[in-house]
C-alpha cells in the first residue's frame, strides 16, 4: 500500500488523499518537481565554445520543473481554487468586473501584433500603428480631450503620467518651487495619493459633505497659491456624480491649478457626458475595467491618460505622428515639453487590441447603452435592498455602484467581513468591503452592465436573505463563513507577523 | 449588442422598480450642461466577423518577426512559448478573476504567485521577490525609489551601460519627484569605471547585466564598492532566460535585483504586456513596492495562501506607501510560471545555452564579413557589431531584403555618435539557414 501523501497531516479529514472529488489538494511545484524533469522539447546545443568571460553559473538553481502533463493537471487544479467573472458575478465596487469577451483574446493572439517586436523598423508596423491611432481618436472622442498618452502601464501608472505632465506644467510656468500641494477628497482611491507623494507633492485633504460629494465651497477653502493640483474621481467612489464638478473645476482653475480626474469610474459615463465637457486637465482611463480586458488576477491593466490642450505639449514618450500616408512614433522628447518616457516601450498594445475590439464591437451606441445599463444595474440594487441595508449618505440615485453601510448590522453580532464571507458561501464573490474610508463599514457593490436581470434578481434574493438571518441571531452562519470555499477564514495576521514569502528546502512550511 | 444582456422590457421593469420613467433619468445629478445631447460622431456596433476582419487586415500590415530572418533584441526577446502555457492562462478562473483580495477563493492565484515568487528568487539568487512589476523598466525606477527610502539618501548612479529607456524612465521619476540621477555615458564595451564615481551621497547604483550592449558584467567589485559607502547595488537583466547561464547577481553581491520577465511565457506584443521582476534580501521586504502573497493557514489549519505586508501598500498607507502601484501583471507573471514551471532546470539549462550557441555561431559568421566587427568580449544571446557606415540605413536596407536584422543603437541612443553600432541578437528560434539569410542581407546591404 501507499503511504499517503506527504503534504497531507493527520487533521485531514476523511479521504486518504485529501481530495473531496473535483475539489483536489494541490501541493507547492516544489513539492511535486523534479529539476531534472522538463515539459519542453529543447534542442541540445551542438559542441561549441562559450563566449561568457568566466561568469557561466557555478552553482545550481535548484528549479523544479514537470512535465507537461504534470504541469497541465497543476496548474488546471490549482484554477479551480478561483473565483471568476466567467463562473459568477462579481460585485467588486470601483473595480468592474464585466464580461470578458473571447472574440478580444482571438484578436490579441493575431501574430501581426503578439509577434511583433517593439523596436522593429516603423516601416514593418504601421498596421499597429494604425490601430494606435484608431483607438487614441475613439478615447479622445468619448473624453473630448485634446492629447492622449497610450503608454501608462496600469490606472495608477496613468495617475502617475497626469500627475507627471500637471508637474511639468507647473515647472514651466516657474512656479515649481511654490506650488507643491495636491487636494484629494476623503473618498478618493489609495492610489491618488500615493502617487501625488511619489512625485513630492504634499496631500491636503478635501472634506466631503454630508452627501457623499465634494462641494465647491470645500474645495475653495482649500485652494491657494499653493495648490497645483486637485484629484477628483468622478463618478466619486461613493458611487455618486460629484453634483458641484463645473464649479469646482472652475474654482481650480481660477486658482491657477490643474484638474486631474481619476477615471476609475468613466465606465458610468462613457458615451453620455465628456470629462472634457467638465473642465478635466487630465485623466486615466483603465481599459481594463472600462473597455473589458481581463483582470488576469491582478494584471495586466492598461492606464492610457488623456490631456487637455494646456498638457498636451507635456505628454511623455513615445506618441504617434502621422506624414501623410505613413505613421511614426516620437521616441526622444529633446527639443520638446514632454516630460520624458515612463516605460520602457509603448504600452500595453496587447490591451490595445483587446480594448478596441471591445469598442468597435460596442459601436458609439453600444458604449453609451452598456454605461446607461451600469447605472440601471446598480440602481435596482439599490431599489431593491434599501429596506434591509442602510446607504450611509441617505436614499439617493447612484451611478454604476451602491454603496452600503453596517449601520444595520449593528447589535447583529455580525460585521461586514462576516457578511462578505457568508457571501462566499452562497457562491458569489463579496463586495468591495472597507472602502471608501468615509463610510462605516463600507460595502461597495458594483454589478456592471453584463448581468442579466435574472442575475441581479438571485443576487438580490441573496442579499435579502443573508441579511434577514443577520438580523435574525443567526451570527455563526455568518463568523464560521466561509464553510464550502477552497479554504476556510485565512489567518491574514500569522501571514503578515511571520512573513513566509516563498518555499525553502528547509523550511517547507510553517 | 450581443454584450448586453438586458432586455427593453427588463429595462422597463427595473426602472419601475427604482421609480423613474427613463434611463436618463438616473443622471439627474450630473448637470444639464454636461450630458451629451446627440450621440457622438463613432460608428455603430458591428458584429463578431466585422470586428475580425478590421483587426485581421491590420495584422497583415505588420511584418510578424516569425515570418522572417529575425534578429531583434534590446530589452525584448523572441522565444518559443509552448502551447500548454498560453492555454492554461486562458483558463476562466485565471484570466478572469481580479486580484485576489478574498484568500479563501482566490487561492489558485495566490499559490501561483507563491510559486512565481521563489522561482524569481532562485533564478536571481535573492532572498525573495514580489507577485511582479508593470515590466522592467518600471522595476527598476521603483528599485532606485526603494534605495532611496533605504539609505535616506538621493542620488542614483546609474551605468551606462543600463538600457537607454531604462535610464530615461529612471531619470524621469528622479526629476519630477526631485531626485538626482547621474547616468555615465553610453558604455559600449563594458569597461566603464563606475567604482570611482561611488561615494557616501550615492544612495544606489544601477548596473545591467548582460548590459545593453550585451556584455557581461562581474558585479562582485561593484558591489563591494557600494557597500563600503553605505550604498545599495541595483543589479538589472532584460533577459531572464539568461540566469539559465549566468552567475546569479544574488551571488555577486546585488542587494536589489530587477528585470525583464517577458522572454519567459510571454509573447514580444509591440512592447506590453510584459511582467517586471523584483527580488531583494529579506531585511529590506517591508520597503519592497508592489503586491506580496505569503503563506499562512486558514481556520482549520490548512496551508493558505494570502496576499501579506499590505500595510506598505498604497490602500492603507496613502500618501506613506512604498510605491502608488495597485494592478501589477498577474496573467503575465502566471506564464512566466508556467513556462518555468515546464522547463524546469534542466530545461532552462539548456534553453539558454542554446541561445548562447545560436549568438556565437552567428558572431563567428559575422566576424568574418569586411567592414564589419564584433565589439564584445563576452555575451550571452546579444552583441554590438560597428559596421561600415550608418546602422540604421543598414537596417532598413536589410528589411527591404526581408531580414529584420537587429536594432540600430542610434535608436535609442540618436546623440551619442554611436551611427555605426549595430545590436544583434539570436535566440532559439533562429536558425542556420536564418543567419545565412542574415549574412547575405548583411554582405549585399554594406
Amino acid at each position: 500500500m501507499l503511504d499517503r501523501p506527504a503534504h497531507i497531516d493527520d487533521e485531514t479529514p476523511e479521504t486518504f488523499t485529501g481530495n473531496r472529488a473535483l475539489d483536489h489538494e494541490e501541493p507547492l511545484l516544489f513539492e511535486i518537481g523534479r529539476t531534472d524533469a522538463t515539459g519542453v522539447d529543447v534542442e541540445e546545443p551542438p559542441q561549441f565554445a562559450a563566449r561568457l568571460g568566466g561568469l557561466e553559473r557555478k552553482d545550481r538553481i535548484g528549479l523544479p520543473g514537470l512535465s507537461e502533463p504534470e504541469a497541465m493537471r497543476h496548474y488546471v487544479r490549482l484554477s479551480r481554487k478561483n473565483y471568476s467573472i466567467d463562473a459568477g458575478l462579481y460585485p467588486l465596487g470601483s473595480c468592474t468586473m464585466k464580461h470578458n469577451p473571447r472574440a478580444n483574446e482571438k484578436l490579441a493572439r493575431l501574430e501581426g501584433f503578439a509577434d511583433l517586436h517593439p523596436l522593429q523598423p516603423m516601416s514593418s508596423v504601421q498596421g499597429a500603428l494604425e490601430l494606435m491611432e484608431t483607438l487614441a481618436h475613439w478615447l479622445l472622442t468619448l473624453t473630448n480631450m485634446q492629447a492622449i498618452a497610450l503608454s501608462p502601464k496600469a490606472g495608477a501608472h496613468g495617475e502617475l503620467c497626469g500627475m507627471m505632465a500637471i508637474k511639468s506644467a507647473v515647472a514651466a510656468r516657474g512656479e515649481g518651487a511654490t506650488r507643491n500641494v495636491v487636494l484629494i477628497p476623503q473618498s478618493a482611491h489609495g492610489t491618488n495619493p500615493a502617487t501625488a507623494a511619489l512625485l513630492g507633492f504634499s496631500v491636503r485633504v478635501v472634506p466631503g459633505a454630508d452627501d457623499g460629494t465634494v462641494r465647491a465651497a470645500a474645495v475653495q477653502e482649500a485652494l491657494g497659491p499653493d495648490v497645483a493640483a486637485l484629484m477628483l474621481t468622478n463618478p466619486n467612489t461613493c458611487g455618486l456624480f460629484e453634483r458641484e464638478i463645473v464649479e469646482i473645476a472652475e474654482a481650480v482653475h481660477e486658482a491657477g491649478a490643474y484638474f486631474y480626474c481619476d477615471g476609475a469610474n468613466f465606465n458610468a459615463i462613457a458615451g453620455v457626458a465628456r470629462p472634457g465637457d467638465f473642465g478635466v486637465d487630465a485623466m486615466h482611463i483603465n481599459l481594463h475595467k472600462t473597455f473589458s480586458t481581463p483582470h488576469g488576477g491582478g494584471g495586466p491593466g492598461a492606464g492610457p491618460v488623456v490631456l487637455s490642450e494646456r498638457l498636451a505639449p507635456f505628454a511623455p514618450v513615445p506618441f504617434l505622428r502621422r506624414n501623410g500616408e505613413t505613421l511614426a512614433l516620437v521616441e526622444h522628447a529633446e527639443g520638446t515639453q514632454s516630460f520624458g518616457r515612463m516605460t520602457a516601450f509603448h504600452g500595453q498594445m496587447g490591451m490595445f487590441v483587446r480594448a478596441l475590439a471591445y469598442l468597435l464591437a460596442h459601436g458609439g451606441d453600444g458604449v453609451a447603452q452598456a454605461s446607461k445599463d451600469a447605472v440601471l444595474s446598480a440602481n435596482y440594487v439599490r431599489a431593491s435592498l434599501r429596506d434591509v441595508m442602510t446607504q450611509p449618505f441617505g436614499d439617493r440615485l447612484c451611478m454604476h455602484e451602491v454603496l452600503f453601510d453596517d449601520a444595520w448590522l449593528k447589535g447583529t453580532g455580525v460585521s461586514t467581513l462576516d457578511f462578505a464571507k457568508a457571501m462566499i458561501d452562497e457562491g458569489y464573490h463579496p463586495m468591495t468591503i472597507y472602502f471608501p474610508l468615509v463610510a462605516h463599514g463600507a460595502m461597495l457593490i458594483e454589478p456592471t452592465e453584463s448581468e442579466s436581470k435574472a442575475s441581479l434578481d438571485l443576487f438580490i434574493a441573496t442579499l435579502r436573505d443573508l441579511a434577514k438571518r443577520a438580523k435574525e441571531g443567526d451570527a455563526k452562519r455568518f463568523t464560521q463563513a466561509p464553510r464550502f470555499a477552497p479554504r476556510r477564514r485565512v489567518d491574514e495576521t500569522l501571514a503578515a507577523r511571520k512573513p513566509v514569502l516563498r518555499w525553502c528546502a528547509e523550511s517547507p512550511s510553517l | 449588442m450581443r454584450y448586453l444582456p438586458l432586455s427593453d422590457a427588463d429595462r422597463k421593469t427595473m426602472l419601475a422598480t427604482i421609480g423613474v420613467d427613463r434611463i436618463e433619468d438616473l443622471y439627474a445629478d450630473a448637470p444639464a450642461s454636461t450630458l451629451l445631447k446627440e450621440p457622438l460622431d463613432l460608428p455603430r456596433h458591428k458584429s463578431e466577423f466585422e470586428v475580425e476582419r478590421i483587426f485581421s487586415r491590420l495584422s497583415a500590415r505588420n511584418t510578424a518577426a516569425g515570418r522572417v530572418p529575425f534578429f531583434i533584441g534590446a530589452g525584448a526577446y523572441r522565444h518559443h512559448v509552448p502551447a500548454s502555457v498560453d492555454h492554461l492562462i486562458q483558463r476562466s478562473e485565471f484570466l478572469t478573476s481580479y486580484t485576489p483580495y478574498q484568500p479563501e477563493i482566490s487561492q489558485g492565484t495566490l499559490q501561483t504567485l507563491f510559486e512565481f515568487q521563489t522561482q524569481v528568487a532562485l533564478l536571481t539568487g535573492m532572498d525573495v521577490a514580489n507577485a511582479s512589476m508593470y515590466d522592467g523598466s518600471t522595476a527598476t525606477a521603483e528599485a532606485v525609489l526603494m534605495a532611496h527610502r533605504l539609505t535616506k539618501r538621493r542620488k542614483a548612479l546609474v551605468s551606462g551601460g543600463l538600457h537607454p529607456h531604462y535610464a530615461e524612465v529612471v531619470q524621469t521619476i528622479s526629476r519630477l519627484a526631485e531626485d538626482e540621477t547621474i547616468v555615465m555615458t553610453p558604455d559600449v564595451l563594458g569597461d566603464e569605471d563606475i567604482v570611482a564615481k561611488i561615494d557616501e551621497t550615492v544612495s544606489c547604483v544601477v548596473v545591467q547585466t548582460p548590459d545593453f550592449f550585451g556584455n557581461l558584467r562581474d558585479l562582485t567589485t561593484i558591489a563591494e564598492a557600494c557597500h563600503r559607502h553605505g550604498a545599495l547595488l541595483v543589479a538589472v537583466f532584460t533577459e531572464a532566460v539568461s540566469l539559465g547561464l549566468l552567475t546569479p547577481p544574488g551571488a555577486m553581491g546585488a542587494d536589489i535585483v530587477v528585470g525583464e520577465g517577458q522572454s519567459i511565457g510571454n509573447a514580444l506584443n509591440f512592447g506590453g504586456p510584459y511582467v517586471g521582476l523584483f527580488a531583494t534580501r529579506h531585511d529590506y521586504v517591508r520597503q519592497m513596492p508592489g503586491r506580496l502573497a505569503g503563506e499562512s493557514v486558514d481556520a482549520d489549519g490548512r496551508r493558505s495562501f494570502v496576499l501579506t505586508l499590505s500595510t506598505r501598500e498604497q490602500h492603507i498607507r496613502r500618501d506613506k506607501a512604498t510605491s502608488n502601484i495597485c494592478t501589477n501583471s498577474g496573467l503575465c507573471a502566471l506564464a512566466f510560471t508556467i513556462h518555468l514551471t515546464l522547463l524546469g532546470e534542466a530545461g532552462l539549462t539548456r534553453l539558454a545555452k542554446l541561445n548562447h550557441a545560436n549568438a556565437v555561431a552567428l558572431a563567428e559568421m559575422l566576424e568574418r564579413v569586411p567592414n564589419v566587427d564584433v565589439l564584445n568580449n563576452s555575451f550571452f544571446n546579444e552583441f554590438t557589431l560597428r559596421v561600415k557606415g550608418d546602422a540604421a540605413t543598414l537596417v532598413e536596407r536589410m528589411a527591404a531584403k526581408g531580414v529584420l536584422a537587429g536594432v540600430p543603437v542610434s535608436r535609442l541612443l540618436p546623440k551619442a555618435g554611436l551611427d555605426d553600432l549595430l545590436l544583434v541578437a539570436s535566440s532559439e528560434t533562429s536558425t542556420q539557414e536564418d543567419r545565412a539569410a542574415f549574412v547575405t542581407a548583411l554582405e549585399g546591404s554594406l
